[in-house]
């Protein structure tokens, strides 16, 4: 049965009228920050533009020292995507692969752990990074807090329940006889789950890399309560330090968060399918 | 097979391949989690140790900051009757779950059965709806600012309120400013609800549908009747991800606000935050906030893992 006319073109009027509400705030900003700031502050925003420049850009790029602020996202972000997919598949493999007697209450802590609002944990985490030390060399502090190591564990620990839950539900629906043959050929669990097991879960592990890139780059919360200092900050947090910097000039805000949200845009025209599988294998089983 | 017939290798290997994970998950997230637990019975500024001694035990002199005590549960009548922010806070969190429950949750379900149907163009509409969820918060909040700015912004022009005598402060007034913060919040969160529910539509059988249109249901009933029950899982799923985001809710409001407080965006996540971040820190107190929160977040998490895991309890 087809849907009637009259409901599809319904349909079609709704879903117009949303795309230009969605698109609105995006294509407003853009347009802002392609205007210099004395010819909206004397038209507005909402008016015709004298001249489009991408001035804004540039003096917000050097002006704030955004590269600076990149490289802090890179050295986090990436080191932390690498080490969740790790830990979260080796784990998962042991309690999803081997009959494991806890298997179901460890998954059971490991998933409860991902859900918890990062406040709920803040303020002991915020005295226990206080307390731990860490040699000269991997935190000028000397100390877990204000470090990239810092964040980069609390990165880990807070996405591998999510990781945990999802790879574990994949690699059941792998065969048992898989392990089964190659613990006839003598293969020991290393080789099994580097080998035979991990190849398997490559579009699980595709997907959640791209989401746990694009989560960990826009992290703000960690990284604005465990880093002090704003030189540190990666990039997503910094932009709450550029709008204290930039205060008069919205227009170069808006140039710079448009800049920070590159790499999300990237993932977004190329990775879109790995982000929505992502999302989607969190939400079905198997 | 069984651990014990493991070779030492393997044991070894198996150790390590659950106890590294292990450890990160119990020190960083469950030993802080027990720790606010503990800590919300006690006033501690940070300064020195926590001594296990009534605070009413230790001499308090003007200047010198006491060392950590034990306070009883007078941080939770503090928080429950003196603490001015605790109130709007709590009421502030309500707002936010149910306009999440009750706009953005169903209009992301919306957006997910008029993509299903395939009407024209669904790509592009999925695409787009789909943007905001990629974007930071962070960022969401400053381009909406250039949406409500009072002088110059979008709403202001359109409906002709940019002047200093009647301009409308969206983000600044109090009356205002949640229920701005909750469109920017909505227009994210819609987007992640369709995710979530077009991917459980793809999951329920056609025959199911096929089968309910041959008997003569209506597409309305059909969803309702049909489709809706047998997405149990994903129903799970997007009530637990809309009350976890509802108290998570955090960056815009540190956004928009600039860090400081601001009347009219007191929200239980933000007050736990000031509770360190300012200049004096107030451990004991800020725990106590955390633990309020946690309590509540344990409901849906409870339920979210029983749905997860019930199956598995019983023997295949």
């Amino acid at each position: 049965m087809k849907p009637s006319r009259l409901s599809s073109a319904a349909a079609q009027v709704f879903m117009v009228v949303m795309l230009v509400l969605w698109l609105t705030p995006v294509v407003f900003a853009l347009y802002v920050a392609l205007r210099p700031i004395a010819e909206t502050n004397e038209h507005g925003y909402v008016s015709l533009p004298r001249s489009l420049t991408l001035d804004n850009f540039r003096a917000a790029w050097t002006q704030s020292d955004m590269w600076h602020f990149f490289l802090n996202s890179l050295y986090i972000t990436v080191p932390a995507v690498l080490l969740t997919l790790f830990l979260a598949s080796s784990f998962a493999y042991v309690v999803s692969r081997l009959r494991f007697r806890w298997n179901i209450a460890l998954l059971i802590l490991f998933t409860a752990g991902n859900l918890l609002p990062q406040q709920v944990i803040i303020t002991p985490l915020f005295r226990l990074y206080l307390a731990i030390p860490l040699p000269h060399w991997l935190s000028e502090s000397g100390l877990m807090y204000n470090s990239y190591l810092g964040l980069i564990v609390i990165n880990v620990a807070f996405q591998l329940g999510f990781c945990v839950f999802v790879l574990s539900n994949y690699m059941k629906t792998l065969p048992a006889e898989l392990d089964e043959a190659a613990i006839v050929d003598g293969a020991g669990v290393w080789t099994r789950y580097w080998r035979l097991t991990l190849p398997l879960c490559r579009p699980a592990l595709a997907a959640l890399a791209t989401l746990l890139t694009t989560w960990i780059y826009n992290d703000f919360f960690w990284a604005i309560t465990l880093i002090s200092t704003g030189d540190k900050r990666p990039v997503t947090s910094a932009l709450a330090n550029l709008q204290g910097q930039f205060v008069a000039n919205q227009n170069m805000i808006a140039a710079a968060a448009l800049i920070a949200a590159i790499p999300t845009l990237i993932v977004y025209v190329a990775l879109q399918k790995q982000f929505i599988a992502g999302l989607s294998l969190g939400s079905t089983k198997g | 097979m069984s651990v014990s017939r493991f070779n030492r290798r393997d044991g070894l290997v198996v150790a390590a391949m659950l106890g590294v994970p292990l450890i990160i998950d119990a020190a960083f997230i469950w030993l802080p989690a027990l720790a606010s637990v503990g800590l919300s019975f006690t006033k501690w500024t940070g300064v020195g140790g926590v001594q296990l001694k009534s605070c009413d035990s230790l001499p308090s002199v003007p200047g010198i900051p006491q060392p950590g005590c034990l306070n009883g549960v007078d941080n939770y009548s503090q928080a429950f009757t003196t603490y001015p922010d605790f109130w709007p806070a709590v009421q502030h969190n309500i707002i936010w779950l149910l306009v999440f429950a009750g706009f953005a949750t169903p209009l992301g379900m919306l957006f997910a059965v008029v993509i299903d149907r395939g009407i024209r163009g669904s790509r592009i509409y999925q695409s787009v709806l789909f943007l905001p969820v990629m974007l930071s918060l962070a960022l969401i909040g400053i381009i909406w600012e250039l949406i409500y700015s009072p002088n110059y912004g979008l709403i202001n022009s359109v409906i002709g309120r940019t002047a200093d005598d009647n301009l409308i402060d969206w983000l600044g007034d109090p009356s205002l400013n949640l229920w701005a913060l909750l469109v920017e919040a909505s227009w994210r969160q819609a987007g992640y609800v369709m995710i979530l529910y077009l991917a459980g539509l793809k999951a329920v059988d056609p025959a199911l549908r096929e089968a309910a249109q041959i008997d003569g249901a209506t597409g309305w009933q059909t969803f309702w009747r049909v489709i809706f029950p047998a997405m149990r899982p994903i129903n799970i799923v997007v009530m637990v991800v809309t009350v976890i985001e509802s108290l998570r809710a955090f960056d815009l409001v540190y956004i928009t606000s600039g860090g400081n407080p601001l009347k009219g965006l007191e929200l239980l996540s933000v007050a736990v935050t000031q509770n360190i971040v300012g200049e004096t820190q107030r451990i004991g107190f800020g725990s106590t906030l955390g633990v309020i929160l946690l309590a509540i977040s344990l409901v849906p998490i409870t339920i979210f893992l029983y749905q997860a895991f019930r199956r598995e309890e019983s023997p295949k």
